[in-house]
């Protein structure tokens, strides 16, 4: 039995089926721009990683700050941000997110906590710091969310920020998402451990390995780490073991094992899910149909919206670059 | 007027606004207890609490990435780095983050943070701990630059680079942090982006920045029989009150711009070429930096003040720029 409420399963695989479905699009739509010559900057799909986000961000309050990375489609559409202003700003639109100043990498919503995608890997860490830090200083139990990949485990600011964090007891959740690659190198050549989630005892703070594709697993483990943040107890940190199903960048080129990919094909994470809501009767064929149409339909009327966008005048370039 | 050290001044610059607004934070390494290395937060951590002013380990990314999310939620950090040297260690948070979260999230963020830190040899610490990075940030759009060389300057800008709603870099010259100067009671702030004539004349504009506008004023001051000298501290590089500048040039036909940082590719170049594009025609003669050596600042005395522009050199210089 699931012990978790209907509407909270339905949520999570309505945000599985929104990020794929984005991913799908989008790399349709970018190569054919592409073979149009009309090229739109680097795109890095979540696919395969879906149930990391949706279990995490099913934890979340709008209020609770959440850092995200160049992969990071998933993560702003679990936090929230609307599909409409997502679309726009992966084309460059003055109607995106960030107003065709930010792109696919850089998708904030400061109104739900979505403090931006970053191009630098491992960017996000230190700067989660701060949130946290303001939430305690403004005594207010909003968590932070901070997620990165097991490239970024590799940086120095891996280590500066879970040091001070656990030294001051930060409300934050560190989601290291193992996907056992950084661009072409394997997770093997980055860390010398089996498991990232190994070094939280260097920091004295709780550390777990999660199964990434299970989101049922992952809310568990993020609801646990979100409960002790948010009652001042301080960061956890969470690995999920997960894989991505596409390059590391469109469609770049690159060499991973064959056998390697279709044993992680095999657990996709929504077929895993799907198989598990059917069987437990939570929902029917024909429940899950008109979930994936109305995704699909709000996923058409978000392209629709960004293609009749107009993109930024370029007068506007230096305007409101410095506040006040 | 009282007269107080320079260090002093802007340890009441950090009082003042953290009395004045409940959102000013203060940290950095031995900031808190021991009130900074050379007592710019003398006391402060006991006035205000530990909650405002704290110390921070050893861990410049994690300084700076901190004041970056505490800005990006609602606070106005000021982030001690005791070297200016040290702030490469730790750079991404200021030049990758900070300096373009505000323009990259389409203007949903203000950042006012302050990094506050120090910068000058002089002392014989040697090549790590004696370098004038003010280009770099200067380099940086998004970044503003503040260089204070008297007291009443150091506390007067620390307050309005506090008060300013973007990020800004707070740099005071080590060498003069035991000068003396007057200070009123009554609250005051020296705005960004003005500079000051700090001595009148009529045959050569010298520009200098914080140490060497005492070095441009004692040469001044000895060529007083010979050469008219007009000496301005134009107190921030960005905002640069490039008018005041021009307004000066435009006067004695002659420009000669001082700075303890190298020559090559320095603040002068650019003072200059801001002057050449709009004033060519009023020039006289060439104009010219004196600058430093462009060697690793040297330990021993005597070559490390042979690397930086003394009186004698600024003296020479003038001469020379008269002949022709
Ligand atoms: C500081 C920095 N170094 C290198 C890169 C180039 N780069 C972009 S993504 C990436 C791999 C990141 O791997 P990981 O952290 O595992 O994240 P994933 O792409 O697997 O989600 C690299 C090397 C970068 N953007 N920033
Ligand atoms: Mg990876």
């Amino acid at each position: 039995m699931i012990d978790v409420p209907r509407e909270t399963l339905i949520q999570f695989l309505r945000t599985m089926y929104l990020i794929r479905g984005f991913e799908l699009k989008m790399l349709m739509l970018f190569q054919r721009r592409a073979l149009a010559g009309d090229f739109l900057g680097a795109l890095h799909s979540y696919e395969g990683q879906e149930a990391v986000a949706a279990g995490v961000g099913a934890c979340l309050r709008k209020d609770d700050y959440q850092f995200s990375t160049h992969r990071g489609h998933g993560h702003a559409i679990a936090k929230g941000l609307d599909l409409n202003k997502m679309v726009a700003e992966m084309f460059g639109k003055e109607t995106g997110c960030s107003r065709g100043r930010g792109g696919s990498m850089h998708l904030f919503d400061v109104s739900i906590g979505q403090m931006g995608g970053n191009g630098i890997v491992g960017g996000g860490l230190p700067l989660a710091l701060g949130t946290a830090y303001s939430a305690l200083y403004r005594n207010t139990d909003q968590v932070t969310v901070c997620y990165f990949g097991d490239g970024a485990a590799s940086q120095g600011s891996f280590h500066e920020s879970l040091n001070m964090a656990a030294l001051n007891k930060y409300p934050i959740v560190y989601v290291c998402e193992n996907n056992h690659y950084a661009a072409t190198t394997h997770v093997s050549k980055n860390c010398p451990i089996e498991n990232i989630a190994d070094r939280a005892a260097g920091y004295g703070i709780p550390g777990a390995v999660v199964q990434g594709n299970d989101v049922l697993a992952v809310y568990r483990a993020a609801s646990e780490a979100v409960a002790r943040a948010r009652a001042g107890q301080g960061p956890t940190l969470l690995e999920c073991k997960t894989y991505r199903h596409r390059a590391h960048c469109m469609v770049i080129p690159e060499h991973r094992p064959e056998e390697e990919r279709e044993a992680w094909l095999a657990r996709d994470p929504i077929n895993l899910f799907v198989a598990k809501l059917r069987e437990e009767n939570v929902m029917t064929q024909d429940d899950l149909n008109r979930l994936a149409a109305e995704v699909e339909q709000a996923l058409v009327d978000a392209v629709k919206f960004a293609d009749a966008s107009p993109f930024p005048d370029p007068q506007m370039l230096s305007v409101d670059f410095w506040a006040n | 007027m009282p007269q107080l050290k320079m260090i002093r001044a802007m340890c009441e610059a950090l009082d003042e606004e953290l009395r004045r607004d409940e959102r000013v934070c203060l940290f950095g390494q031995d900031v808190g207890e021991f009130g900074g290395v050379f007592g710019t937060s003398a006391r402060l951590q006991a006035k205000h609490g530990p909650r405002r002013v704290f110390d921070t380990p050893l861990s410049e990314a994690a300084i700076l990435g901190t004041a970056v999310g505490a800005a990006m939620s609602g606070l106005r950090p000021v982030a001690e780095i005791m070297y200016i040297d040290f702030i490469t260690v730790g750079i991404d948070p200021l030049v990758n983050q900070a300096a373009k979260l505000r323009y990259m999230s389409g203007g949903q963020m203000t950042l006012p943070m302050v990094v506050f830190t120090q910068c000058g040899a002089g002392t014989s610490e040697a090549a790590q701990h004696s370098q004038c990075l003010e280009a770099w940030f200067a380099h940086v759009p998004g970044l503003k630059v503040v260089m204070p060389a008297t007291v009443y300057d150091a506390k007067g800008l620390l307050k309005a680079a506090i008060r300013d709603d973007n990020p800004v870099i707070y740099i005071w010259p080590k060498l003069l942090y035991d000068l003396k100067g007057e200070v009123p009671e009554e609250e005051y702030v020296v705005p960004l982006g003005e500079a000051v004539v700090r001595r009148d004349g009529a045959d050569l504009t010298v520009v200098a920045t914080s140490l060497m506008v005492h070095r441009a004023l004692a040469a001044a001051e000895a060529l007083s029989d010979e050469i008219g000298i007009e000496v301005i501290d134009p107190r921030t590089l960005v905002p640069l009150d490039i008018e005041t500048i021009l307004a000066s040039v435009r006067k004695t036909g002659r420009l000669l711009v001082v700075h303890e940082a190298n020559t090559r590719f320095g603040i002068g170049a650019e003072i200059i070429r801001q002057v050449v594009e709009r004033a060519f025609d009023q020039l006289t003669c060439a104009p010219v930096v004196l600058g430093g050596a462009g060697v690793p600042m040297p330990f021993t005395r005597v070559l490390e003040n042979a690397c930086m522009p003394q009186e004698q050199d600024i003296i020479a210089a003038a001469r020379k720029m008269l002949k022709c």
